[in-house]
């Protein structure tokens, strides 16, 4: 058992702060221009360095630097310390622009992924429908070809950045003669279009990070199709090839844990530093418990890919277990506040120090019951680990043939 | 980044393991359980024979000087199988004399306890919550008068090594005048107690490691109920999912209902990320970090409070899954229930482990 990075990698990390320290954040020439402009130059220099846009070719801009788990890591980490900026954030890079490296025509490559990478335009995701969340292949949102074009008519729901995002990757039903999964392509939508209405949904937080977007005669070219007429549904799963990231979220739970602490120390209970409380200190070494386990099971899933072995059912676990350790700081922070549990939530700021005034933690306490229904629900979670990590029999198996 | 065991901890655990299945397979098992003493010397002889009883000690004195994570993947197969041998105490004995002994004691002692041929045992409880070197009471002289509580094994030990006052440790060899063994009726009948009374009985001081070697002792304690506790509580998942699957109600199997399968699944989800836990807290015993003071332990006394509090719970969970036959002396599941009651004990409550943990904070 090691874990150390190994010297090849300590050397590599030397490199990589050398080059933060050189260019991050800009001075000279390359603090010229605007904000964007400086953004831009930084990224060109990273990816140049084989540091940034790794998995992706060097046609599309991408530096396509051989798949390293290890090395990703420690650019993850330099990167964050310098407080650098990374590739932008968002659904185009994590999901989109893998799918068309995978799936994708040389064309829809070319026009797309390097100006998703650059942050020159944005993506939204249309997948989920008023009455198709779990169930999502039971989707109504139709496409029909006119000529050139697909006609889209239909609704899509919880689409998060949808008022800034210039284009949509949306799932759409183009068979309805078909079976239920095998009548759904995977088309491409320029969102600055009419016949596009995007409406807020405001959060319980009191943000709005997600929309309802209504679709009325709403035009894309027959060839912004990702996969052939009805491969919607397996386009969508396509394996992301990634350098998989399993130490990361552990990261930012620790740093959470860490604003916390500071909370503890700044809040009083009784008179006293929170901090000094009997119960706050187990409930904060019982949080450090799970963070710690998530932590080292993420080291665990990292030496099985660097192995390309399968980390096993562990694999399955870590948005759940991301999850349950966010409910567990939230209700810890609530109780840490006392009597200002009941204070407005603020910003949403979900890391590091500046989590550490109250309104944050009371917009987190409601925030984190979020990220158990986002991006498939934790009842969904506990259903996928029940049947392919334990092999319990599938729910509702039948209707895969309607 | 290798955070993984090596091939030889995987075959020594399948050793182990295989030995196990063979040697003390279920009706063994229950016949010891519902023994008067639950000892059963064969088995300690044979697995003593596979070196069991001397991982980590020294070469010189026969141990095989691996590692205290070699220890603690034994004690997680040991713990899946409840197996009714005292190794975590005998394991922690050994461990204080290598640590504390004067060369010739080591000599004189180490050699009958690698090879299993002695059973040696820990006698750090003084009732009250207090196993901690810090805690201890027993005023250490040329002699003891006092006794010490929930000692593993104490009917079968030969010998005793005794934690005292000031956070030093003594041994006290069985044949010693003086010594009274009080049997107690504890849950977990695969690992027996004992109450020791000493009257005016000679002891030898263990003083070459000081207060540290205590300490250490008790740390790498926490590390094997840990591994013990991960071991047990990974079982319990496995035969759950196995009932599940088998059990019919409705014409279909129970695993098949949705309530079932996310209770399941939670199990799954509280017990398989602690594995990594206790690796990396047995690793820190061997490759302490220099950069975190305090962190082998520290992170001892977390593990320690955390798998033992997922074992107590999914000891439950299990329990209730396996409807009326889970709740009867003639299932499965009670044995395990109750090593996680032992576990849940030994060495400190998950309250003083937490209380522990926090005090090492850098907070």
């Amino acid at each position: 058992m090691d874990l150390s990075y190994g010297k090849e990698f300590e050397a590599f990390r030397g490199e990589v702060k050398a080059f933060l320290k050189q260019s991050w954040p800009p001075s000279g020439d390359a603090a010229k221009g605007s904000k964007e402009e400086q953004l831009r130059r930084f990224r060109e220099l990273a990816i140049s360095k084989g540091y940034l846009a790794r998995s992706i070719p060097k046609q599309y801009g991408g530096s396509e630097q051989a798949p390293d788990p290890l090395k990703g890591q420690v650019i993850q980490e330099e990167f964050n310390a310098a407080g650098a900026p990374m590739e932008p954030r968002g659904i185009g890079m994590m999901m989109l622009v893998p799918t068309l490296l995978e799936r994708g025509e040389d064309w829809q490559k070319e026009k797309f992924v390097r100006a998703t990478l650059m942050g020159e335009i944005a993506w939204c995701q249309g997948y989920s429908e008023p009455g198709s969340g779990s169930d999502l292949a039971s989707l109504k949102t139709r496409g029909e070809l006119v000529g050139d074009e697909w006609v889209i008519n239909g609704q899509k729901i919880w689409t998060s950045s949808a008022h800034e995002a210039d284009f949509m990757f949306c799932l759409v039903r183009t068979e309805p003669n078909a079976k239920k999964h095998e009548g759904i392509s995977y088309l491409l939508i320029d969102m600055k279009q009419k016949g596009i209405d995007v409406r807020p949904l405001r959060e319980m937080t009191g943000g709005a990070m997600f929309n309802e977007v209504f679709f009325n005669d709403v035009r894309t070219p027959k060839n912004w199709i990702v996969g052939k007429r009805g491969e919607g549904w397996l386009v969508s799963r396509t394996t992301l090839k990634h350098e998989r990231n399993s130490i990361g979220a552990a990261g930012q739970m620790t740093a959470l844990l860490d604003a916390l602490v500071a909370t503890a120390k700044r809040r009083k209970l009784d008179g006293r530093p929170a901090i000094e409380d009997p119960e706050i200190r187990r409930r904060l070494i019982e949080v450090e418990g799970y963070i710690r386990a998530h932590q080292y099971s993420g080291f665990f899933q990292m030496t099985k890919d660097l192995k390309k072995e399968s980390p096993g059912v562990l694999g399955l676990m870590n948005k759940i277990n991301s999850t349950h350790i966010g409910h567990r700081i939230a209700k810890l922070a609530i109780e840490i506040l006392g009597d200002d549990g009941i204070v407005a939530p603020g910003e949403r700021n979900m890391m590091g120090s500046e989590m550490d005034s109250d309104s944050t933690w009371t917009n987190y306490y409601m925030a984190a019951v979020g990220i158990a229904i986002a991006g498939g629900t934790a009842n969904v979670q506990r259903n996928v680990i029940a049947e392919r990590g334990l092999g319990l029999p599938r729910d509702v198996a039948a209707d895969r043939s309607k | 980044m290798d955070f993984d065991l090596s091939d030889e901890q995987r075959m020594l655990q399948q050793t182990v393991k295989q030995f196990l299945d063979n040697e003390c397979p279920m009706a063994k098992l229950r016949q010891l359980f519902d023994d008067e003493t639950g000892f059963d010397a064969v088995l300690w002889k044979g697995l003593a024979e596979l070196g069991v009883t001397g991982i980590h000690l020294p070469a010189e004195y026969g141990g095989s000087e691996l590692e205290i994570l070699d220890l603690a993947v034994v004690a997680e197969v040991l713990g899946a199988h409840a197996t009714p041998v005292p190794f975590l105490s005998h394991s922690l004995a050994g461990l204080a004399i290598s640590l504390a002994g004067s060369p010739e004691q080591k000599k004189r002692w180490l050699p009958a306890l690698a090879s299993g041929e002695k059973i040696a045992t820990i006698a750090f409880s003084e009732a009250d919550d207090a196993w901690l070197p810090e805690q201890w009471k027993l005023a250490a002289g040329a002699t003891l008068s006092g006794a010490k509580d929930r000692v593993e094994g104490a009917e079968q030990a030969d010998l005793f090594v005794v934690g005292l006052a000031g956070g030093k440790l003594g041994v006290v060899e069985r044949s010693a005048k003086g010594i009274e063994i009080q049997r107690l009726e504890t849950a977990d009948r695969t690992r027996r107690l004992g109450r020791v009374h000493f009257e005016g009985t000679p002891v030898e001081l263990l003083a070459a490691g000081g207060t540290a070697a205590a300490q250490r002792v008790c740390d790498v304690g926490l590390v094997l109920i840990a591994a013990d506790a991960f071991g047990g509580a990974d079982k319990l998942v496995a035969t759950s999912v196995a009932y599940a699957k088998n059990r019919e109600q409705f014409g279909v199997i129970i695993g098949s209902f949705q309530a079932l399968k996310h209770q399941l699944a939670e199990m799954a989800i509280e017990i398989e990320p602690t594995r990594a836990l206790y690796w990396y807290a047995a690793h820190a015993q061997d490759h302490p970090p220099e950069n975190v003071p305090a962190e082998a332990s520290r992170i001892a006394s977390i593990a320690k409070s955390h798998l033992c509090e997922r074992y107590s719970q999914v000891a439950r969970d299990a329990t209730e899954v396996h409807g009326g036959i889970g709740f009867t002396w003639e299932g499965d599941t009670q044995i395990w229930f109750k090593r996680a009651m032992f576990d849940r004990v030994m060495l400190g409550t998950p309250r003083l482990h937490k209380n522990r943990a926090a005090a090492l904070s850098s907070w």
